[in-house]
């Protein structure tokens, strides 16, 4: 097994990115994707944390699994979200949805 | 920390490698649809990054959920809503000049803040012993969740179907 700091460094890479998409980009699936990344990049910290601890208890692998499952439902309500929007306005470009602005 | 690199770690460097590359194009690539397929990449290296760190079971949900499901989930999504899906849309370019700095501001922070005083107090303290046998695999983590973690489970399966018929709501055609 690779050193614990290497999974970290892999980590912040990937959130940061998943940072720079959400800020960067218009396209609102576009802005899930770039949440999803997030999402495993804290995945990556759970499970490399989980394999260094004392005793080995897998806790971090179990959380690992329940954030999926939830990242699963945010992503297809996300999902069926947007689609009900485009089916509204005709886009999905998230600077101009402003249908819950008055 | 020995200096000889073993087949695990140039495994480790290559499927990193992939992944931070592949995360890369996925916020950067001005068509949605390759991003979208590059994700998958993306996906997949995390799997691949889980092996690696014995968590077989997790790769293998990774590679159905992530990889199988989501991805599928994003491709029907982007076909559904077919303007954007052409590169004549413009998909980003906005505010590079602050989301650049940000996103490095950030990872200037977590390697400063959170990594690098690990690394100083981990060094010794956390050594990895040999793992059990029996970690990672199917019949450990099935202890585990039907055992101590049993009502959460139950919670996460309710909360999927909740998000199954709410999906199915919010996405369905209004007939009148």
């Amino acid at each position: 097994m690779p050193p614990v700091t290497w999974y970290l460094y892999v980590s912040a890479a990937l959130f940061a990115l998943g940072l720079f998409g959400i800020m960067t980009r218009r396209n609102a699936i576009a802005m899930l994707m770039s949440i999803e990344l997030m999402l495993n990049a804290a995945n990556i910290n759970l499970v490399a944390f989980s394999g260094y601890l004392r005793g080995h208890t897998l806790v971090g692998q179990i959380f690992a699994l329940f954030v999926i499952a939830i990242a699963a439902a945010e992503s297809a309500v996300g999902l069926a979200i947007i689609i009900n929007v485009y089916r509204t306005v005709k886009h999905i470009d998230a600077d101009d949805i402003n249908l819950m602005k008055w | 920390m020995s200096l000889s690199i073993t087949g695990y770690q140039i495994a480790f460097i290559t499927i990193a490698a992939m992944t931070v590359g592949s995360a890369v194009m996925v916020v950067t690539l001005p068509n949605i649809l390759r991003s979208a397929l590059f994700l998958a990449f993306t996906f997949l290296g995390v799997a691949g990054l889980y092996v690696l760190a014995n968590a077989e079971l997790l790769a293998a949900m990774q590679v159905l959920i992530y990889v199988g499901a989501i991805t599928v989930l994003i491709m029907f999504a982007l076909v559904l809503t077919q303007q954007l899906m052409g590169a004549k849309i413009r998909q980003s370019s906005r505010g590079w000049l602050l989301a650049a700095p940000a996103a490095a501001l950030m990872f200037a922070f977590l390697l400063k803040g959170f990594i690098e005083p690990f690394n100083k107090a981990a060094s010794g303290a956390v050594a990895a012993g040999p793992a059990p046998a029996d970690a990672g695999t199917l019949v450990s983590i099935a202890k585990l969740l039907l055992q101590p973690y049993v009502l959460p489970f139950e919670l996460a399966s309710l909360i999927l179907l909740a998000a199954l018929v709410g999906a199915i709501v919010i996405a369905k055609e209004d007939k009148e």
